[in-house]
């Protein structure tokens, strides 16, 4: 087998074989997962199971029922208020909700909830909007109105964006939001990439220092191919954990909302609004049209172009940073404290980029776009932050062969500095030292 | 016939002559040894060798062609301060070595199995580095050596760190290579060892060298015509006849002597006079005197 090839295979299986690499990997999307739902869990933990006995005066629930949920669920009671409030605890009650009669269903109508044991506030959201319902129902019907009338009333406004030049719509509003979270989780993926693996390439390289293993290796094979040969390994675990974020997140995600409807139920948290055409929150099947919009809209996205050129870009920024970790590692003595200083220089950048890039996304048309998606120390994270927002073609080609040029010079320049530190043990390497192995002394 | 030749080998960092001017050879099937005090040039020496580095002078020979780019596979290193990768398993680690070195990977399984069994260890194939004790992993980096069966193997201290028994076994072992016909290039300080094992040796100071050869051409050649007398009855009056005394014991005398042939007269006036020795010989210099006094001339 080809040195380099062996090399990358030890870098690679040693690292995937892990315990520690498995645990991060899975336990990233499963930690977001628990706090989905630790999330959905708290908000709805107050109102869990309530069993409330209606005494409705008003006979407003006659022809609308109120809706039970996992969260409470109403009884109707056809008592007088007195002897439900005598017997509700006998009967398995929490709680009596009182709906008093009136005179005029255009006055204010005060509902009460008898109970030691508090609402909570979700459970008293969701009772108030489906009482306002009713009463707004039954005020439409004393005015005599038509409720599709009504409905056909409701203006419904939506700005379509369109590209001068084609005429073609260009997504509009759905589009911006998505392209958002889309270019900002690349961006951010990007960012993690570069500095958890080329951090992690810098500790490779100075534990193959400190314990000397460095000097069997290198009298076997270059230092060029050593250096390559675990930036590309390291390289490839990277890829696999973000590919195995890829399947597992969404999947998780479907899973985590299943789960929480099945458990908490659609209204959690949200009121039954469905009858309320003036409301702007949305009903389940406005949600579930929202969600095959969204989903439209990824699909509709040039994938073909996005994810070879997110591939380029995660390999021109992972080789640009990961050669310049490993040039720091070999640098560094046998005393990690050193380290900081000099990998300073290129966190900094890292770190820049990431909050550019937050910026970016908001305004992906701005010149800090334009100019910080062409810089090779930030385009990698920057420009495919910019890709689910149709960037011009010459512009990502631009950026792509300045950070691929970028990145070949700082992979020679790093594999210069390397071959020397590697074999450099007691002393202090500041930047001059450097300076002079670059040279070649 | 030689398996590796020097010849004028320089190596600078910045200012600082590491390598000035080196030449020597390796015979096949020797064991020589590489000796210098620290700093002398001994490790930027073997990094040249070893085709870690290249020299900025001068050019290396391997079996008379200028170092080949595939000379690592001939060549063997085990550096002084050793390492190995602590995760890794015995055999996965040896497997790795020996494939960077060319083998083939079941040729290397099977050069592994052998030594294992050799050295009665095939119960740790499947144990981490980590697990080892510091002498069994300098036995497991010694195999990693030799693996690839090489032609020059090199050695830096390699019995540091070793128990008695397993001194006993790494020297068997490299007994046994060279009678294979591997050349064993052995840096060291512990003069005892050299002077054990080496049949040639070069000693450099400054990244020049002071001494070369034979060991025993050098001793006789450094030797100051001391000899020791013991004798089975007190010591005859008239001694200072002999030469110079330098030790005078009750039974015991050690005389320094002009030249060789005084010696002989010494011993054949002693026998006519009736006195009975029990032995008698030259003390040649250990090569530990022969290294202090080297070093310590060529530094003033």
């Amino acid at each position: 087998m080809n040195k380099l090839a062996l090399i990358i295979k030890r870098e690679y299986w040693t690292r995937v074989r892990k315990l520690s690499f498995w645990l991060a990997t899975l336990l990233m999307p499963l930690g977001m997962f628990i706090f989905m739902l630790v999330i959905v869990f708290i908000f709805s933990y107050e109102s869990d199971g309530l069993n409330i006995a209606v005494v409705d005066d008003a006979a407003l629930t006659e022809q609308r029922d109120l809706k039970s949920s996992k969260t409470a669920e109403f009884t109707i009671e056809s008592t007088s208020l007195e002897d439900a409030l005598n017997t509700y605890e006998e009967k398995g009650f929490d709680g009596v909700l009182h709906i008093p009669k009136y005179d005029d269903i255009f006055n204010e109508l005060k509902p009460a909830y008898y109970s030691t044991k508090n609402l909570g506030f979700t459970t008293q959201m969701s009772i108030s909007s489906q009482i306002e319902s009713r009463i707004r129902d039954e005020r439409i019907r004393v005015s005599q109105i038509d409720p599709d009338l009504l409905k056909k009333l409701k203006p419904d406004v939506s700005i379509t964006e369109i590209n001068p030049r084609d005429k073609t719509d260009t997504g509009g509003e759905g589009r911006s939001a998505v392209a958002t979270v889309l270019g900002g989780a690349m961006g951010f993926i990007m960012y993690i990439v570069v500095f958890v693996y080329g951090t992690m390439v810098m500790r490779s390289v100075m534990e193959e220092k400190t314990t000397r293993i460095v000097e069997v290796i290198v009298s076997s094979v270059k230092p060029f191919q050593l250096m390559m040969g675990k930036i590309i390994g390291v390289g490839l675990v990277g890829l696999t954990q973000v590919a195995i974020w890829g399947i597992l997140i969404p999947i998780i995600m479907t899973v985590a909302s299943l789960i929480i409807v099945a458990f908490v139920g659609p209204e959690a948290g949200a009121p039954d609004m469905s009858a309320m055409p003036n409301n702007p929150s949305m009903s389940p099947d406005e949600m579930q049209g929202m969600v095959e919009a969204v989903m439209t809209e990824i699909t509709s996205l040039n994938w073909w172009m996005i994810i070879p050129s997110f591939i380029l870009f995660f390999l021109g920024g992972y080789f640009l940073y990961a050669s310049l970790f490993a040039a720091v590692g070999s640098a560094m003595g046998d005393d990690s404290g050193e380290s900081g200083s000099l990998t300073l220089p290129i966190t900094i950048p890292v770190i820049l980029a990431l909050y550019i890039m937050f910026a970016v996304v908001q305004n992906p048309n701005s010149d800090l776009a334009f100019w910080s998606s062409q810089f090779p120390f930030f385009s990698p994270i920057i420009m495919p932050a910019r890709f689910a927002f149709d960037p011009p073609v010459w512009q990502v080609l631009l950026s792509l062969v300045t950070l691929l040029l970028t990145s070949t010079f700082f992979v020679w320049l790093s594999a210069r500095i390397y071959r020397v530190g590697i074999l450099r043990y007691g002393q202090k390497s500041g930047f001059k030292q450097i300076w002079s192995w670059i040279k070649g002394s | 016939m030689e398996v590796l030749r020097l010849d004028q080998v320089v190596k600078t960092y910045g200012l600082h002559r590491a390598v000035d001017g080196v030449s020597f050879s390796v015979p096949k099937g020797c064991i020589f040894g590489l000796l210098g005090p620290n700093g002398a040039g001994k490790t930027s020496l073997i990094r040249m060798i070893t085709t870690i580095t290249r020299a900025d002078e001068g050019e290396i020979f391997l079996e008379g062609k200028s170092l080949p780019k595939d000379a690592p596979h001939y060549i063997g290193y085990m550096p002084e301060e050793r390492g190995l990768y602590k995760k890794m398993g015995v055999n996965e680690h040896l497997l790795y070595l020996g494939q960077l070195k060319g083998l083939s990977k079941k040729n290397a399984q099977d050069e592994i199995d052998r030594w294992l069994e050799k050295f009665d260890i095939t119960t740790w194939k499947k144990k981490r580095i980590e697990e080892l004790s510091k002498g069994m992993q300098q036995k497991v980096q010694f195999i990693a050596t030799v693996l690839h069966r090489p032609k020059i193997i090199i050695l830096d201290e390699p019995f540091s760190g070793l128990d008695p028994i397993n001194t006993n076994i790494i020297k068997d072992e490299i007994a046994q290579l060279k009678q294979e016909g591997a050349s064993i290039i052995f840096s060291t300080h512990r003069m005892e060892q050299v002077e054990e094992v080496c049949e040639k040796i070069v000693l450099i100071n400054s990244g020049k060298i002071l001494l070369e050869g034979e060991v025993e051409d050098i001793r006789q050649e450094l030797k100051e015509n001391n000899y020791e007398y013991t004798f089975s009855q007190e010591l005859p009056g008239d001694i200072e006849l002999l030469g110079t005394i330098l030790i005078q014991e009750d039974k015991r005398l050690l005389i320094h002597v002009e030249q060789d042939s005084d010696a002989d007269q010494n011993l054949k006036r002693l026998i006519d006079r009736g006195i009975h020795i029990l032995s008698y010989r030259e003390i040649l210099p250990s090569l530990n005197e022969i290294f202090i006094k080297t070093v310590n001339q060529s530094a003033s």
